[in-house]
């Protein structure tokens, strides 16, 4: 069905801007199916679009903003309860910036 | 047993809520063990509400399951996911909730779903399997899986599920019961669970067209939360449901009806629509030509949404958290990779190449203007029908397990529903009978009606005729 070819590198490259680690095999199990679907996508490629606006959301709501007043925010005790892991009121995450 | 029914029986004493709910518990312990549908209940809070509950309103002490991707403050969200599924615990209400909360239900019970609401079976669940209650060997159909099997077995007066490529419609066809799903800015998608975010609705799926409109009625409308729900009225559902269908045009479009789809299906469909026909409807052939392309625009901008959505689980603020990363990179990298389940990766990734440099103008750019096709399509159509029939699946309800790994497959079942999610449409299924499985069981089949934007009222009176 499809002509388009995704090697494991490229598929190891996407996986790491998706921030995702695949195992070996489901690189392998997703490479298939990844040239499946986009073989099948494809077609609209053979569509002319061109002077086609594109469609970014199905309803006319553009640039609406919320009235620039207070409110209550979420309850801070509640949203830390789901961290997994915190520490003097604040969400704990490991070390971001390395040791010289 | 219908809501209004329910509602009298609360009001005039025949029945409490705390008994509606212990009705409700008794049914998931006794039945639900086999469908599958609840993922959890919270007896002792529900009743809690009940206790105080106003039952002159609305919906006055009547429970309602809700799709475990909406936020209920104080009960968990796992959006059917291995991610969420360890410790969440929402910390406020969707607006759909509060809504039902303001307009006198009460909320019972979290209801399975495909994981991040990404398939068409729930089979996608990381957590346990729906089987949909009209035959235990077959998928309820998705990603409400949960929701209209729950309404299907009785152990739900009503539920809320969420459309993005046809999952309230779907699993409604699928079970038997009533599926809407309204245009896209008629209901607030705020406390909802983001799978692609220019196509995602709430809806309700209920026994009857009426029930539909009561909750549809109790969560339409404007919400300063969400910038994409519109500030418009809203109509009386009730007030038109039984005006019927006397000199209103539905377009039959011959696309919904060629190869592919199963003949059984097609006759109980056409049977609805000579129905609506000796009702007083015209029908009209009518084409829409884009219809080819829907599946393939579909699955490049829903993945690029999903993968820009999903970027939010990275094991920091909430959800699974890899244990012992040697830094921040790997603690995003292992959490996701042991959070999530292979559709949903599989949709990151989809999505996060067709949005890559290089690739991002073929794919997602060519996709959004041939959404632009389908949407004009429609809107075509809208100028010479009030509303359009056809199928809501090509097939009914499939054996568990038949596209295990065939996702392309699977995504091809889609073809009936989607386009109404990129066009911004609203829909509904109502059941048009049955068809009898090779094993002899009866399968229920959907009528699907779709409506131009925000003509819900329109669509649920043709619904009640059909029904």
């Amino acid at each position: 069905m499809s002509n388009t070819h995704i090697d494991d590198r490229t598929l190891r490259n996407i996986a790491n801007l998706a921030r995702l680690e695949l195992s070996e095999e489901e690189t392998a199990v997703f490479r298939g199916q990844l040239e499946d679907i986009l073989g099948y996508v494809d077609a609209i490629s053979k569509l002319d679009v061109s002077g086609i606006e594109p469609t970014s959301y199905p309803a006319p709501v553009f640039d609406r903003m919320r009235e620039d007043v207070p409110h209550e925010s979420l309850d801070r005790e509640a949203v830390l309860r789901n961290a997994p892991e915190q520490a003097q009121h604040q969400i704990r995450v490991p070390k971001v910036i390395a040791e010289a | 047993m219908s809501l209004l029914s329910l509602r009298e029986q609360l009001r005039s004493g025949a029945v409490t809520p705390e008994a509606l709910l212990d009705d409700l518990a008794a049914k998931i312990s006794a039945g639900d063990g086999q469908i599958g549908a609840y993922l959890s209940h919270d007896l002792a809070a529900a009743k809690a509400e009940a206790a105080t509950v106003d039952l002159s309103l609305p919906l006055g002490g009547i429970p309602i399951a809700i799709k475990d991707n909406m936020n209920v403050l104080g009960q968990p969200c796992t959006c059917g996911s291995k991610f969420l599924s360890e410790n969440y615990v929402s910390p406020y209400d969707a607006t759909v909730i509060k809504k039902l909360r303001a307009a006198g239900a009460i909320p019972f019970g979290r209801l399975n779903m495909d994981e991040f609401a990404m398939g068409s079976s729930t089979e996608n669940s990381a957590l346990q399997v729906t089987r949909n209650p009209r035959d235990l060997e077959r998928v309820p159909g998705g990603s409400s899986g949960g929701s209209a099997a729950s309404v299907a077995a009785g152990s739900a007066f009503a539920a809320l599920g969420s459309d993005t490529g046809g999952s309230i419609r779907q699993p409604a066809s699928h079970c038997g019961v009533v599926g809407l799903k309204p245009s896209y800015g008629r209901v607030s998608r705020y406390g909802l669970v983001a799978f692609a975010s220019s196509l995602d609705q709430i809806g309700p799926i209920t026994n009857t067209v009426e029930d539909a409109a009561i909750v549809l009625q109790a969560i339409a409308g404007y919400d300063p939360l969400d910038s994409t729900s519109l500030d418009l009225p809203v109509p009386d559902y009730l007030a038109t449901l039984n005006d019927g269908v006397k000199g209103l045009k539905l377009g039959l479009p011959k696309e919904y009806f060629g190869e592919g789809i199963d003949p059984q299906v097609r006759a109980r469909v056409m049977a609805a629509a000579e129905k609506l026909a000796a009702a007083g409807a015209e029908l009209v052939e009518i084409s829409l030509p884009h219809t080819e392309y829907a599946v393939a625009t579909y699955y490049v901008i829903a993945p690029a949404e999903a993968s820009s959505n999903l970027s939010r689980f990275d094991g920091v603020r909430y959800g699974h958290r890899a244990k012992d990363p040697a830094d921040l990179d790997e603690l995003y990298r292992r959490s996701r990779e042991e959070g999530f389940g292979p559709e949903v990766k599989r949709r990151i990734i989809l999505g996060t190449y067709v949005l890559s440099s290089g690739y991002h103008d073929a794919y997602y750019t060519t996709a959004q203007k041939v959404r632009t096709l389908i949407r004009r399509d429609f809107e075509t159509a809208f100028q010479s029908v009030d509303a359009i029939l056809s199928p809501v699946a090509p097939t009914a309800a499939r054996k568990l397990g038949e596209f295990a790994n065939d996702p392309l497959h699977e995504y091809l079942s889609d073809i009936f529903t989607l386009s109404a999610n990129l066009a911004g449409i609203c829909g509904i299924s109502v059941p048009a009978g049955t068809i009898t499985s090779d094993a002899g069981t009866e399968l229920p089949v959907g009528l699907q009606i779709l409506g131009p934007h925000f003509e819900e009222a329109k669509l649920l009176r043709i619904a009640k005729v059909a029904e």
